[in-house]
Parts: C-alpha cells; sequence; structure tokens
C-alpha cells in the first residue's frame, strides 16, 4: 500500500512544485500497477486468439505476436472432428431451460416464504438456508445411479429439473420480495378479485424483475460452465454442451494446437459479448449475492 | 408483518421440495447407502458393510489427494486475498479514472468457463510450444523451456497461479462492496485528525472490513476443496501432484467405475469440508463478539 500513503494531501492549491511532481509520480506508479495487472488478465485470451489464426509448425516454433491467416484451416479441421456448434447449441438449449425453471420456481418459493403465514415456515426456509452448506459432491454418485434407474440418463432431464430447487435464488429473491412486493399492493389486488397465481404472474413477477434479472445472469453463467453433470450424465457426445467438447479436443488434437485454439476462442469470445455489455449488472451482482449472506 | 394464512404458502413451495428430495435429498442418502456396497455400473450393488471406509483411511492416494488440494488452495488463496484487497483499496481511490473498466478487467477471468481456462493453461504452459515458455526465453528470464507440468510441484503452483488469476478480481468485487459500505464520515474524521493513508487503511479499513474478510476466506475453503475442472485438464502429465480430492473422486468413480468406494471417497471429502466450515464458522463468530465492525449487508 506505500505508493497509495503519499496521495493523501487534500488540496493541490497547497502543493509546492516538488510535492505535486511526488504526487504525480506516485499515481503514475499507482495507475502502471492497474494496467499491469489487467494485463495479466487480458494477455492469455489475447495470446489465445492470435494462436488460434496460426499454423501448428507457427504456434510451435515461434513466439507470435500478430494475427496470421490460418484460423479457417484450423476451425475446418476442429469441426471436422469434434461438432462444436452443436455443443453450442445443445449449451442454449440446456442453460435457457434451466435458466427459466430456477427463476420462475425461485420466485415462486421465495413468494410463498415472504407471503404465506403457514406452520414451520421459518424452519423450512432455515433449512434452506443450510443446504447451502452441503457441499454438491456427496450426492452426485446415488444421483448418477438414481438417473440410470429413471432411465433419465443421456437426457437432459438430469441437468434441467434439479434447477427447480435452487437454494441460493429462493433466498436471494425471497430478501427481495420482502422489500419490493409491499403486504398492502397484494391486499388490494385481492380485493378486486384476483386469485393468488395471478397475483403471483401479474403484480409479483414484474415487481421482482430487477432482482430476476440479476440472479438469471448468475443462473445462467454457473450452468453454461457446468461440466461435471454433463459429463456423468450424457454418454453421447453429440448431446454435450460446449465445456464437455472443449475438453474433449484436449484428447482428440493432441497436439493439433490450431484446433483447440479455435475451439477455446469460440467458447470465450461470447462469454466476452456478453460481459461487454452486462459487466455493471454482473459486478454489481456479485457484490449484492456476496455481502447479503 | 401482515403474512396471508392460506395453503398457497405450503403450494407455492412444494415444487421447491419434492424437486428438492428427489434430485438431492434422496441422492445424498443414497450415496451414503452406496458407500457400504460394491458396485461397479453394470451388476447390482453388493453390500459390503464397512469395507470401503476402512480401504479409504487405509489409501495413501486419498491423503495425498487432500495434502494436493490443501497445498493448491494454500498458494492460490493467500496471493489471491491480498492482490484482491490491495487492488481494492486502490480503486477505492477518488483519483482514479477508468474505474469501472479495470474492475471489469480484473473481474473478467472468473466467468470463463474453468474448462476453457484449463485448456487454455495447458496450451499455454506446454513445455514446447507453450507461449508462456517462448515470453520467457524472449525475455531472456530462462535459456531453456521450462517443463511445468513434469515437475510435482510446479505443476502445483501452475494449477495454484490459474485458480488465483482467475478468482481475485471476485474477491476484489466482494472487498469493494465493503469498502462503499464504510461511511465516508469515518475516512472524513480520520483525515482532520492528520491521518495518512497508509494509517486509515490500517486502523479503520482493514478492521471494519474483518467481516467482509472472514467472509471471503470462509467461501473460498469451501471453493477451494472443491477445485476441479482446472488440474483436471491441466494437471501434473507424469504424477498425481494435482490430483485433488475432486479430481480423485470423479476418476475413482466414473473412470475407474469404483461407484461404492467412490461414494465413500464423496462422505471422505464431505467431513473435511465440514469440519472446515464449523472451524471457520466458530473463528468468524468468535471474532464478531470481540470485534464490533460493520454489519454485513
Amino acid at each position: 500500500m506505500k505508493p497509495v500513503s503519499r496521495l493523501q494531501t487534500p488540496n493541490i492549491y497547497e502543493l509546492n512544485r516538488a510535492e505535486r511532481m511526488k504526487r504525480l509520480v506516485w499515481r503514475g506508479i499507482v495507475y502502471l500497477i492497474l494496467i499491469f495487472v489487467g494485463l495479466i488478465c487480458l494477455l492469455p485470451f489475447y495470446s489465445m486468439i492470435i494462436s488460434s489464426t496460426h499454423s501448428n509448425t507457427d504456434i510451435s516454433t515461434e513466439f507470435l505476436l500478430l494475427p496470421g491467416d490460418q484460423f479457417i484451416e484450423n476451425y475446418k479441421r476442429l469441426i471436422g472432428t469434434v461438432n462444436i456448434w452443436r455443443g453450442f447449441l445443445n449449451s442454449i438449449i440446456i442453460t435457457v431451460s434451466s435458466t427459466v425453471l430456477t427463476l420462475y420456481f425461485s420466485a415462486l418459493t421465495a413468494f410463498g416464504f415472504s407471503k404465506y403465514k403457514f406452520k414451520y415456515s421459518n424452519l423450512l426456509f432455515g433449512f434452506i438456508l443450510a443446504t447451502m452448506m452441503i457441499p454438491g459432491e456427496i450426492s452426485i454418485i446415488g444421483f448418477f445411479r438414481l438417473m440410470g434407474n429413471f432411465n433419465m440418463l443421456n437426457t437432459y432431464w438430469p441437468l434441467i429439473l434439479p434447477g427447480i430447487a435452487n437454494a441460493f435464488g429462493t433466498f436471494f429473491l425471497k430478501q427481495n420480495c420482502d422489500s419490493a412486493v409491499s403486504d398492502e399492493i397484494l391486499e388490494s389486488a385481492r380485493m378486486d378479485g384476483c386469485g393468488e397465481w395471478k397475483a403471483f404472474h401479474r403484480l409479483v413477477l414484474p415487481l421482482m424483475t430487477p432482482a430476476l434479472a440479476t440472479f438469471g445472469i448468475f443462473a445462467f453463467i454457473a450452468q453454461w460452465n457446468s461440466f461435471l453433470m454433463p459429463v456423468i450424465t450424457l454418454f453421447d457426445n453429440n448431446l454435450q454442451p460446449l465445456p464437455v467438447m472443449i475438453a474433449m479436443t484436449r484428447g482428440k488434437f493432441g497436439t493439433d494446437y490450431g484446433a483447440q485454439y479455435v475451439g477455446i476462442v469460440i467458447s470465450v469470445v461470447p462469454i466476452m459479448i456478453l460481459f461487454a455489455f452486462l459487466s455493471r449488472k454482473i459486478m454489481s451482482g456479485v457484490s449484492a449475492g456476496a455481502l447479503k449472506e | 408483518m401482515n403474512r396471508k394464512k392460506s395453503r398457497f404458502g405450503y403450494l407455492f413451495i412444494a415444487p421447491y421440495f419434492v424437486i428438492f428430495i428427489i434430485f438431492s435429498l434422496y441422492p445424498i442418502l443414497y450415496s451414503f447407502y452406496m458407500s457400504f456396497t460394491h458396485w461397479d455400473g453394470f451388476s447390482d450393488p453388493v453390500f459390503t458393510g464397512l469395507e470401503n471406509y476402512v480401504r479409504l483411511v487405509h489409501n495413501p492416494y486419498f491423503y495425498q489427494s487432500i495434502a494436493n488440494t490443501f497445498i493448491i488452495w494454500i498458494i492460490s488463496i493467500v496471493p489471491e486475498l491480498i492482490i484482491a484487497l490491495v487492488l481494492a483499496l486502490i480503486l477505492n481511490e477518488k483519483f482514479i479514472r477508468g474505474r469501472h473498466l479495470f474492475r471489469a478487467v480484473f473481474y473478467f477471468p472468473n466467468i470463463v468457463t474453468p474448462i476453457t481456462i484449463g485448456v487454455l493453461a495447458s496450451l499455454m504452459f506446454d513445455w514446447q510450444t507453450g507461449s508462456f515458455n517462448k515470453l520467457l526465453v524472449a525475455l531472456h528470464l530462462i535459456d531453456q523451456p521450462v517443463n511445468w507440468f513434469s515437475h510435482p510441484f510446479l505443476a502445483q503452483v501452475i494449477v495454484a497461479s490459474i485458480m488465483c488469476w482467475q478468482w481475485f478480481g471476485f474477491n476484489m468485487l466482494i472487498y469493494t462492496a465493503g469498502l462503499q459500505s464504510i461511511p465516508d464520515t469515518l475516512y472524513e474524521a480520520a483525515e482532520i485528525d492528520g491521518a495518512n493513508k497508509f494509517q486509515v487503511a490500517v486502523r479503520i479499513v482493514l478492521p471494519l472490513l474483518k467481516p467482509v474478510i472472514l467472509f471471503t476466506v470462509i467461501t473460498s475453503i469451501i471453493g477451494g476443496m472443491q477445485i476441479f475442472e482446472v488440474p483436471l485438464v491441466a494437471g501434473n502429465s507424469s504424477g498425481n501432484s494435482t490430483q485433488t480430492m475432486m479430481v480423485y473422486l470423479y476418476e475413482t468413480a466414473f473412470k475407474r467405475f469404483q461407484y461404492g468406494y467412490g461414494s465413500a471417497v464423496s462422505y471422505g471429502i464431505f467431513v473435511i469440508i465440514l469440519v472446515l466450515s464449523l472451524f471457520s464458522l466458530k473463528v468468524s463468530s468468535d471474532r464478531k463478539k470481540t470485534q464490533p465492525g460493520i454489519k454485513e449487508g
């Protein structure tokens, strides 16, 4: 923290020339640190994009800084072996359906806990909170065998249905429901003859939209990135989502670096674009989610 | 609060509990039962009593996977939290421009698929063709390319560095949120009293940030014990120094088809995580009693 320690003097007009220089130098150093860390964060992705445009010989012999012209060639070899766009489509199918289910049912459960009085409601909600502490892996082998018994292996059901019971989503949305949906507005809706389901769909869901959007981004990213569940429940390579296909390129293209680089470019660039548009929302969601616990 | 007393409450929370019981609770109990059986995935499970657990507590590979997990976690978490804290403090300074851009750039690696990060790392740190070695050679820092993944400890360091790189931005955001909840009046009061930035950071910010720091330590213990994707795809090529507990579980069950023993492994991991979580919860609640800090959230 040394650089910052010198930057405290509040009023620039009180400073003499030497002090002003000193302050300028320290600020420069602080910016250099920030830029250096930023480069470390981005250079691997730059290197990845650059490498994907070169031939295997170039990748293995030279230190590459500028783009080449082999992207299409590498891409052709990649899709000749791994059906990467199919993986992309699979990822979208799985992620969108599970995110929609997660959002709808988390909101429903949150609404139930937030606005209704029933026996053991505090106990049940406490139970949901407690389950957040349980690491997922203790259930995976039982889950795997159970899915086999249900004949659900090699289908998307084991990846989509569990989203209905999302402890964090329920917790996050209940807090929002407590504050964003007032009891008065629900009462007046009921007096106007609005049923409970209708109230949920017409009133509660719209009122919770901002929180649903924040949580939805997280549910989406978590599902998009998930690897373990699809790799154990799906056997058919054509059903696999993107991360599993990316892992497959590792085994299939031992030394075809160009094809592997193209594969990871395809998996990263959409996330980059998404992040460019939603970074503020995503980052404020991270802090909100963490500090409310 | 005037909540409505009605059967709708049960109706609305019912789907959650039905799905939870079928897809989580039952599998957890089922895994527990399976941990007392021998099952290869084809024939029916055979009850074998405590055999899997006896094998587990005598298995050096399991202990090694625990040690590997801890080493990788320690090497990644210490720099991770320090870098996160320093950057959060710097970016909290009023004079910094482009704050949002810097935060976005630092956070970006966190949302990229860990599998992709693992494959990218294995390519970049490749002995002969990786760009990292070429960069070091070009900068004359090394003469010969280093075979990172063939050396047990270097492979752990690489995996830990990747974890650190991927997660420091996340913790930085959490510290930033913590810093923003410290009231401005405290800074102003310190400024009037003539405290410099360093004193403010050590005497005011750090004590007030303690609950948030503890939160990140606890969450990273639980997350760190589950390190999986990066060591799986970018791990040690010649030994098992990057075989973490989760990689061991995955390979036992889904590569070697020892589902019964794998269930025992998963319960072994669960016990370790449980003990650590309880321990850290205890530490944090003790601290909270003696250290009146800001209330989180």
